[in-house]
């Protein structure tokens, strides 16, 4: 029989049709579950937020319908503009050091020296220190009178600086905080791209004459580069949505000189407790997040492909 | 002849001689109030993480023992409980039965809304309210600070937190400089005490956006026009007294504080007098505590207490904060959480606050207890300094919804000045900025 139903196809095509849906009829409330966790914590909140956009609430008053004009508003506030503005400024130094070292240190390590073992456990030792005691000791160190940053200055006969008590350096300086706790990171991405890639190449390059900086202009980085581009999509979306360090360390002071767009946003929802226009904040956010994203993932591909 | 006390009676005699001091004891607690009628409940409150917090964690204990009830105490740091609060109580079911309330942040945002459950009614209920309570206890100031403006009194006030001047008695008297009674003497001093080369600097104060409003409102106490609103509820904070109040904020933390102070709080602030760097300090008396302690102080014994200096008003007013704590009205548990409020802000526990130097408790028969103030670390002017400013404070920041907004935003054009801007262009644009905030704030209220 099951012979005779193989040699007749269209029959057969109708059956394994039949058969799927059978097969999908029965197991699909397996997925129910997963399904709805999806819609409640990811859809709802999300057409929940839109939904609040609309609005012009603050918590313990009134809720009025104002459609899009807390877009409008955001599109003509300042304080919003710059806080794009230090974002993306914040976001490329913290993304640009981190690779840059990471990059020379994976170099470094991938070496083979003594206590190299030793050297690496050490080396990604701040990558293990939880963010917000992090930030605590930072502000301690950087404390313009009190600070042990300032004291090595002066020991060294360089002028004390103002660290983040200033306009001027504050972002460089929590930029410094960044590099220091996730340039491991970075480093251990690319050790372990360094260790994947093949020798022949190398042989290949040291036949032909190739020197140290050649081999690694012409045959490390090229193949290195999934590996670097994977780093950078992991600082960005790192680097982006950076919030404790900053809070901790400034709260978005001086004035509003380190006020990105998540302290920003923080400010809005939960200090002012104006949830309309802060939801409005986080989907014009998302927007820019997704399409940065998109860029990104774009970029692997081709990357990949080439 | 027998004798009649057989061993029997005896027995009898001895047992009911044993067991009658715990039969008066039990006889005069059933016949005085009955802490123990809601035993067996729990109740869940939440506080904020300082020292008043750590007392009542410490001794949760003691009121379990006492009720029966079981507490669920959270404590959790200043800034995020106000923001679980606000956030609980809009969500119209707060976890909470009872919750500390910062009077100068969130006081007209919790009457507006009617989150809380009026405690008149709770106090005036014999069956609830122990009769030692004793609510004329309450200093009036701090009646008046936790009532709203419709004569609801939504929280019971806890505890009190006044502006005042600590100084560095060592470093004033190295320079044979007196306690300043005026801002201007203050400045002067200052400027007097300020020896960059030691790096010590003659004043130290909240740069910090936000945080240094209470320090210009402190200044702006002083002046005729003392408020940030007025009587029509109109922001006057672009005027020429507030202005003053700038200008003077300027010149302390410009002229005669240490570099960096654009970005300090009130801990960067403690720090740096602690280690002896700052000579005057103003800030909130709450703060005392660690600058007595000699593990961790180097200026221990050496502080010197004071009521802040007078402006150049015919006023003269500290600014004043504060707590209270309230029952959320749809809390099902308003008996037990009653009981909670009445053991917490009791005479003992308000006492022990006091001290233990963990703040300035809202009643007033702990300062009149001379044995415990004479066993505190502090010395007697601080004390004398509390009652003082207790008798002149002033609320420190209006008492509108968007309070931490209006901190914002004139916080920014404050610390701008100190960066160099026009003190009178700032306020302005400050001014005019939060303006149609608070307009819209107060068409809503």
């Amino acid at each position: 029989m099951s012979g005779g139903a193989a040699a007749l196809p269209v029959p057969a095509t109708a059956a394994a049709k039949r058969r799927r849906r059978n097969y999908a009829r029965h197991y699909a409330w397996f997925i129910v579950p997963a399904a709805a966790v999806v819609v409640a914590v990811i859809l709802f909140p999300w057409a929940f937020t839109l939904y609040v956009s609309a609005f012009d609430w603050r918590l313990g008053g009134e809720r009025r319908w104002v459609g899009l004009a807390n877009y409008a508003a955001l599109f003509s506030d300042a304080r919003f503009g710059w806080a794009m503005l230090r974002t993306l400024l914040y976001t490329v130094l913290a993304v640009v050091f981190p690779l840059l070292f990471g990059l020379a240190a994976a170099l470094a390590f991938h070496r083979r020296f003594p206590l190299r073992g030793l050297a690496r456990a050490v080396f990604i030792l701040p990558m293990m220190a939880t963010p917000v005691a992090v930030a605590l000791v930072w502000t301690m160190m950087f404390h313009p009178q009190l600070g042990v940053l300032n004291w090595l200055l002066t020991t060294a006969g360089l002028p004390p600086s103002m660290w983040v008590y200033s306009a001027s350096t504050v972002i460089p300086t929590l930029v410094l905080v960044e590099v220091w706790h996730w340039t491991p990171l970075v480093m251990l991405l690319l050790l372990g791209g360094l260790a994947a890639l093949p020798v022949d190449p190398y042989e290949a390059a040291k036949i032909d004459g190739a020197t140290p900086w050649q081999a690694f202009r012409h045959v490390t980085l090229p193949l290195l580069m999934p590996f670097i581009v994977v780093a950078l999509i992991i600082r960005t979306i790192d680097a982006l949505k950076a919030f404790d360090t900053i809070y901790v360390i400034t709260q978005g002071g001086p004035g509003s000189a380190s006020e990105t767009i998540n302290i920003f946003l923080y400010l809005q929802a939960f200090a002012f407790y104006n949830m309309g226009y802060a939801s409005a904040v986080v989907v014009v956010f998302f927007a820019i997040i997704m399409a940065l994203a998109a860029l990104l993932l774009w970029t692997r591909q081709r990357v990949r492909l080439t | 002849m027998r004798s009649s006390i057989t061993r029997r009676t005896a027995l009898r005699t001895g047992t009911a001689l044993l067991a009658a001091p715990a039969l008066v004891e039990r006889a005069n607690a059933q016949s005085a109030f009955d802490w123990r009628r809601f035993r067996g409940e729990r109740i869940e409150a939440t506080v904020q993480l300082s020292p008043r917090g750590q007392l009542l964690q410490q001794s949760s204990k003691e009121f379990e023992d006492l009720t029966g009830i079981k507490l669920g105490l959270e404590v959790v740091p200043e800034q995020q409980h106000r923001q679980k609060t606000i956030v609980e109580f809009a969500s119209g079911r707060p976890s909470f039965d009872v919750t500390e309330v910062s009077l100068h942040v969130n006081k007209r945002q919790v009457g507006k809304a009617r989150w809380c459950a009026d405690v008149k009614a709770l106090m005036t209920d014999q069956t609830l309210t122990a009769p030692d309570f004793d609510f004329s206890d309450f200093g009036q100031g701090m009646v008046n600070y936790a009532t709203q403006a419709d004569g609801r009194m939504d929280t019971l006030p806890a505890f009190a937190d006044y502006f005042i001047l600590y100084y560095n008695k060592e470093l004033l008297a190295a320079r044979n400089v007196e306690v300043p009674k005026t801002w201007d003497e203050m400045f002067e001093a200052a400027q007097r005490l300020t020896d960059t080369s030691k790096q010590v600097y003659g004043h130290v104060g909240r740069g910090l956006k936000n945080a240094n409003v209470v320090l210009w409102s402190s200044y702006l106490l002083g002046t005729a026009q003392r408020d940030m609103i007025d009587a029509n509820r109109q922001l006057i904070t672009d005027t020429p007294d507030a202005v003053w109040a700038g200008e003077t904020y300027r010149k302390f933390l410009r002229d005669a504080s240490p570099p960096g102070s654009i970005g300090f709080n009130w801990n960067e602030c403690q720090t740096t007098f602690m280690q002896g760097r700052a000579a005057m300090w103003l800030d909130g008396i709450g703060f005392a505590a660690p600058l007595e302690d000699r593990a961790r102080s180097r200026v221990a014994g050496k502080v010197g207490y004071a009521v802040v200096p007078r402006g150049p008003g015919s006023s003269h007013h500290c600014a004043l904060f504060g707590a209270g704590y309230g029952i959320p009205e749809t809390s099902r548990k308003k008996g037990p959480a009653w009981l909670f409020i009445q053991w917490a802000l009791g005479k003992p526990m308000q006492l022990r606050m006091l001290a233990e130097g963990r703040g300035v408790p809202a009643r007033a028969s702990p300062f009149r207890n001379e044995e415990a103030i004479g066993r505190s670390p502090f010395p007697r002017d601080f004390f004398q300094s509390l009652e003082a400013s207790s008798k002149i404070a002033r609320a420190g920041l209006p008492e509108i919804v968007p309070v931490t907004q209006f901190r914002d935003v004139i916080g920014t054009a404050l610390t701008n000045t100190i960066s160099g801007a026009d003190v009178a262009g700032e306020l302005k644009r400050a001014t005019a900025e939060f303006r149609p905030v608070l307009e819209q704030s107060e068409r809503e209220s």
